[in-house]
């Protein structure tokens, strides 16, 4: 099986950089700030590959790049260096036929798009779920609206059935009908949390990433959303980034596992085989944590 | 079908100063297609880190694990990319110890029928029978099929793990100690299953606890430590 996207010597930095950051930052040194010149080295040469319908997880403490990582990827943020390709056979790829070399199983670099075509890209390929529900939905829209302003940022016109795929989606993560039209400020936090993923979903993604998505709602609502997650994921054949802290629900959703430290990844394998046989110093530190 | 060549696996515990801990060494064994291999050996002398290891929970320090695979020809399980373990864990290699660790908040009848659907793409109602066919004849109560395991108790746990590691008739099934702690009506239950799954051409690796019980379901016995 060809990875559906590849990730290689991804890395972002804020500030200038020095030739000495490379070597100055890391897991060993225990900071991804170079003392040398003052930078912030966020990400630093990440490479790996997503595969088709599978879930991979990343984990690691605050500030290790996770979420820097998720923005890079869905094209918020800018890399300092890096390539992200995609397969051929990814939705969306016909927007960018000339992004295709005649040969290639895979496009060219997708981090060195113009702006248009990223977010053409990111309407027909991505969804996202943030920790914070501010940041995916606009509050004070309706509900269906946040939907229906996805879909037509991925070219939808017809109001009658944006309405009906608005209401389709709220049905399938439990949001009552009766509610579409009320404002997610209206809602609790699971609640908002589950229109956040109706929203990410309706432009039928094939990568949709999870950034903490359950930190912070309480235990019951908490396994509300990872079943809803779980469903959703073996309806649509999604793949998924899901980036958590939580080695509890990374167990739950996630074949493979990315530890993150200071910026690099520094152990990936079966999610078991790192909560049971983690080799990294600070993935036993991690797994020795856990409560 | 599979073949250990030399397999050490030794743990280094960086928070307790690089300390080394060597789980098994050396252990080298071959078995052929629908055999049923018994792993023996005193408790600590490394049974089910070779499990495990066959399993990819746990990395191979040194050494070989050789499985003539039905999709991805012959393969190292100690090396193969991890793409290509999840898949074989999919189609063919199935895994049962003696805890059930099944995902929260399913019911019993699904925790059976999921390996079923997904791994031998029938329908959803074929799925059922055999699952519900499967959790009779182990002796689980048909009030319980839609209720959570993780409310049942200790032996009815057991039960739907075996229900669940057996439904889906995997080519290569590694059992870490299945029957530990189920009555003796219980283990003559799961014994006859096993016997009836290696007759369907499934491969076995196995520890029981119960000399008497290695002895009459294997057909041969490696001894470590």
């Amino acid at each position: 099986m060809q990875p559906l996207i590849r990730i290689r010597g991804l890395t972002k930095r804020f500030g200038s950089g020095c030739d000495r950051c490379l070597a100055a930052t890391g897991p060993e040194h225990d900071t991804n700030l170079c003392p040398h010149c003052g930078s912030v080295l966020a990400c630093n040469d990440l490479s790996f590959d997503l595969f088709p319908g599978e879930a991979l997880g990343v984990v690691g403490e605050s500030g290790s790049g996770k979420s820097t990582l998720v923005r890079l990827l869905h094209f918020e943020w800018e890399a300092s260096a890096g390539s992200m390709d995609v397969h051929r056979s990814a939705a969306g790829s016909h927007l960018l036929a000339e992004m295709f070399p005649e040969n290639g199983d895979y496009s060219r670099n997708l981090l060195l798009l113009s702006h248009f075509q990223r977010r053409q890209m990111r309407n027909a390929l991505m969804g996202i779920v943030y920790q914070n529900p501010h940041l995916g939905l606009r509050m004070g829209v309706s509900s269906g609206g946040n939907i229906a302003e996805r879909l037509l940022g991925a070219g939808w016109r017809n109001i009658a059935k944006m309405r009906q795929r608005a209401a389709e989606l709220l049905e399938k993560t439990e949001i009552p009908i009766q509610r579409m039209d009320e404002p997610p400020a209206n809602f609790s936090g699971g609640m908002q949390q589950r229109v956040q993923i109706a929203k990410a979903l309706s432009n039928n993604p094939m990568i949709l990433f999870l950034d903490e998505v359950t930190t912070g709602l309480d235990l019951s609502v908490q396994a509300r959303v990872l079943d809803l997650i779980r469903n959703l994921r073996s309806e649509f054949n999604l793949s998924m980034l899901v980036v958590s802290h939580d080695l509890g629900v990374i167990n739950l959703l996630c074949q493979r596992t990315m530890v993150m430290k200071a910026g690099h990844i520094v152990e990936d394998g079966l999610t078991d085989q790192i909560l049971q046989d983690p080799q990294h110093r600070y993935t036993q530190l991690l797994v020795a944590s856990q409560l | 079908m599979i073949t250990v060549e030399n397999l050490t696996k030794t743990f280094t515990l960086h928070i307790l100063g690089d300390k080394k801990i060597e789980a098994c060494r050396d252990v080298s064994f071959r078995v052929p297609p629908a055999g049923f291999l018994g792993l023996a050996g005193p408790s600590g002398a490394g049974k089910s880190t070779v499990l495990k290891c066959m399993y990819r929970t746990y990395l191979a320090g040194s050494g070989a694990i050789r499985y003539q695979s039905a999709t991805h020809g012959m393969v190292d399980l100690a090396t193969l990319p991890d793409q290509a373990v999840i898949d074989i864990r999919h189609r063919e290699m199935g895994y049962v110890s003696q805890f059930l660790k099944v995902i929260p908040r399913v019911s019993a009848l699904n925790v059976v029928m999921e390996p079923i659907v997904s791994r031998n793409g029938v329908t959803r109602a074929v799925a059922r029978k055999r699952a519900t066919s499967l959790l009779e004849r182990l002796r689980i109560p048909a009030h319980l099929f839609d209720a959570y395991p993780a409310t049942f108790s200790g032996g009815e746990q057991q039960r739907v793990n075996i229900a669940r590691a057996v439904s889906w008739q995997p080519r290569l099934l590694l059992l870490d100690e299945p029957t530990a702690s189920l009555d003796q009506d219980s283990v003559g239950i799961v014994l006859d299953i096993l016997k009836e799954l290696r007759q369907e051409g499934t491969t076995m690796i196995g520890i029981f606890h119960d000399a008497m019980l290695l002895q009459s379901v294997t057909d041969s016995v490696y001894h470590i430590g």
